[in-house]
C-alpha cells in the first residue's frame, strides 16, 4: 500500500490534512516518552516550570526501546499502551504537543483534547519493535537519564511506518475498522 | 539421585531468556501464516506481514522481537530424584535472568516496588513456579511476559449457575475491552475452576500450549473452539484496526473446584507469546 510521506514536526495545517485510516511514513525528530516521563512532565507543568524538552508542534512516541547492542543505532523500539497515558495528555496537548505516536484506544478525554487543539494520534504495530528499530537513524537520551529505558530520548527517523488512528475531526479508526468487520450473532 | 549445579541452571536460563525473546516460537509463526492467509481487512493484512517480517528480522538479527522484553517467568519441573549442588536453586534461576537480559541486551523492565517504582537495571526478580514431578530431569521454561497483554488479563469468580454462558460473557467482555492494547492477533489462556490463584497459574500455563493443541475432553475443546468463533467474530482484528483474525489460540486449561464456586481467569498473550524450554 501507498504511504503519504511526512516531514516532522507536523504544521498544524498539516496535521488537519490528515485522516483517519491513512498510511504514513514519517521523517524527522521525534521524543520517545511513557509512564514515568509524563508524570515528571505534567509535575513541572502543574508546578509552572519550563520543561527541559519543548514541545510545541513536536511529536512524543510511546516507547521504551531495548538497550543498543555495540555497534547499532538503537534496540528493539515498538510502541507501548498510550492508554496509561491518557491522565497527562490534556494538559501535554494544551501546552502544544501536536502528535503521539503509540498504540491502543484513548480516553474520551483525550480525544476531546485532540479535537479542541488541532492534534493527531497515530498508530504503530504493536509488537514489531524489531522492525521499527530499522527506521531509526539516531538516539539520545535528552532527559531523565536515571529513568533508564524510560527517559526522553529524541530520536530521529526515516520512513517509519504509521496509520493515523484519531485525526483532528474525532474520527476514530479503533471504532470504525472493527465495526466493518463485526459479526453479531 | 543425580546432581544438576547451579551454573548449569544459571546458564540454562540465561540462555532461555534470549531464545525466547529472539525466537518467535514456530507453532505460532505457523498460527501466524495462517491468519494472514485468512484474513481480509487490508490494514489487519498489513499488520500481520509487518509481525510476520518482524519475526523474521529478530531471528536473522538476534534482536528482540518486542522492546517490551518481559517479566521473566520461570516454570522448573524438578524431577524428585535431582540435586542441586553449589547454591540455592532460586538464586541461580535469578542470575541466570541478570545474565541473560544483561548480556542479550534486553530491556529491563522490572521495578523493585509496585509504589516506589525504582527499576532494579536487570529485569530480575523473575516469577518462579516449581514443581515436584518424578524423575532425574529438571525442565525448565522461561516465559518473558510483556504487559501491554499482562495489563488486559483478568479474573472472576463466576456462580455456578452462570456456566459457559458467564464464561463466555466474561471472555468477550475481557477481550473487547482490551481491543487493541494487547498487540492482537492474541493468544488467550483461560483457567477455569481450583481456587482464585489455581485458576490464574492455569490460565498462564494454558498459553504455554501448541498453538494447534485442544483440551483432551470433549466438552472444553468444544467450548474452546466456540469461544474462538465467538472472540474472532468482534471483529478487533490485527492490531485492533478490524479484520476477521483477533485471536490465534484459545486454551483453556482446568481443574476440580468447590462445590460453591467457578473461578475464571483469562490471561492474555500478545501475537507472539514468547516461551522457551530445556530439559537438563
Amino acid at each position: 500500500m501507498e504511504r503519504r510521506q511526512i516531514q516532522l514536526p507536523l504544521s498544524e495545517q498539516a496535521v488537519r490534512s490528515l485522516k483517519a485510516g491513512e498510511l504514513l511514513a514519517l521523517s524527522g525528530p521525534l521524543y520517545t516518552a511513557r509512564d514515568a516521563a509524563h508524570k515528571r512532565l505534567t509535575e513541572t507543568l502543574q508546578q509552572g516550570l519550563p520543561l527541559t524538552v519543548d514541545l510545541q508542534g513536536q511529536t512524543i512516541y510511546y516507547a521504551g526501546p531495548c538497550p543498543a547492542p555495540p555497534g547499532q543505532v538503537i534496540g528493539s523500539v515498538g510502541p507501548t499502551t498510550s492508554g496509561r497515558m491518557d491522565a497527562y495528555t490534556p494538559l501535554l496537548l494544551q501546552h502544544g504537543l501536536r502528535v503521539m505516536i503509540g498504540k491502543g484506544q484513548r480516553s474520551p478525554d483525550v480525544i476531546a483534547a485532540i479535537q479542541s487543539y488541532g492534534a493527531v494520534y497515530l498508530g504503530a504495530t504493536g509488537g514489531a519493535g524489531a522492525l521499527l528499530a530499522r527506521h531509526v537513524r539516531s538516539s539520545e537520551v535528552i532527559a531523565y537519564p536515571d529513568l533508564g529505558p524510560e527517559a526522553i530520548r529524541r530520536l530521529v527517523v526515516v520512513d517509519f511506518p504509521v496509520i493515523v488512528l484519531i485525526d483532528t475531526k474525532g474520527s476514530n479508526l479503533y471504532l470504525s475498522g472493527p465495526a466493518q468487520y463485526r459479526r453479531d450473532r | 539421585m543425580r546432581e544438576i549445579s547451579v551454573d548449569l541452571i544459571r546458564d540454562c536460563v540465561a540462555r532461555l531468556c534470549q531464545e525466547a525473546n529472539f525466537l518467535l516460537p514456530p507453532d505460532i509463526m505457523e498460527a501466524l501464516r495462517d491468519a494472514a492467509g485468512r484474513e481480509t481487512s487490508p490494514a489487519g493484512q498489513a499488520v500481520l506481514d509487518d509481525l510476520l517480517e518482524n519475526a523474521a528480522l529478530a531471528r536473522s538479527r538476534r534482536m528482540p522481537i518486542c522492546q517490551d522484553t518481559g517479566m521473566a517467568v520461570v516454570f522448573a519441573e524438578i524431577g524428585q530424584d535431582v540435586h542441586v549442588t553449589g547454591g540455592w536453586f532460586e538464586d541461580a534461576i535469578r542470575q541466570g535472568v541478570a545474565q541473560g537480559y544483561t548480556t542479550g541486551y534486553l530491556r529491563p523492565s522490572i521495578v523493585s516496588d509496585p509504589l516506589l517504582r525504582r527499576n532494579t537495571g536487570d529485569n530480575t526478580p523473575p516469577v518462579i513456579h516449581t514443581r515436584i514431578v518424578p524423575g532425574d530431569q529438571l525442565h525448565l521454561t522461561v516465559a518473558p511476559k510483556g504487559f501491554g497483554s499482562e495489563n488486559m488479563s483478568a479474573a472472576r469468580m463466576l456462580s455456578p449457575s452462570e456456566g459457559t454462558d458467564g464464561i463466555r460473557r466474561f471472555v468477550l467482555e475481557t477481550v473487547e475491552k482490551a481491543g487493541s492494547n494487547p498487540c492482537p492477533p492474541v493468544v488467550i489462556g483461560i483457567g477455569l475452576g481450583g481456587t482464585l490463584e489455581k485458576a490464574a497459574l492455569l490460565a498462564k500455563q494454558a498459553l504455554l500450549l501448541p498453538s494447534q493443541a485442544s483440551n483432551e475432553q470433549s466438552h472444553l475443546a468444544e467450548l474452546e473452539k466456540d469461544l474462538l468463533q465467538a472472540v474472532n467474530d468482534l471483529g478487533i482484528g490485527p492490531g485492533g484496526l478490524g479484520g476477521k483474525v483477533t485471536a490465534l489460540a484459545l486454551h483453556i486449561l482446568a481443574w476440580p473446584t468447590h462445590i460453591a464456586g467457578l473461578p475464571v481467569v483469562l490471561n492474555m498473550g500478545c501475537h507472539a507469546t514468547r516461551h522457551a524450554e530445556a530439559y537438563l
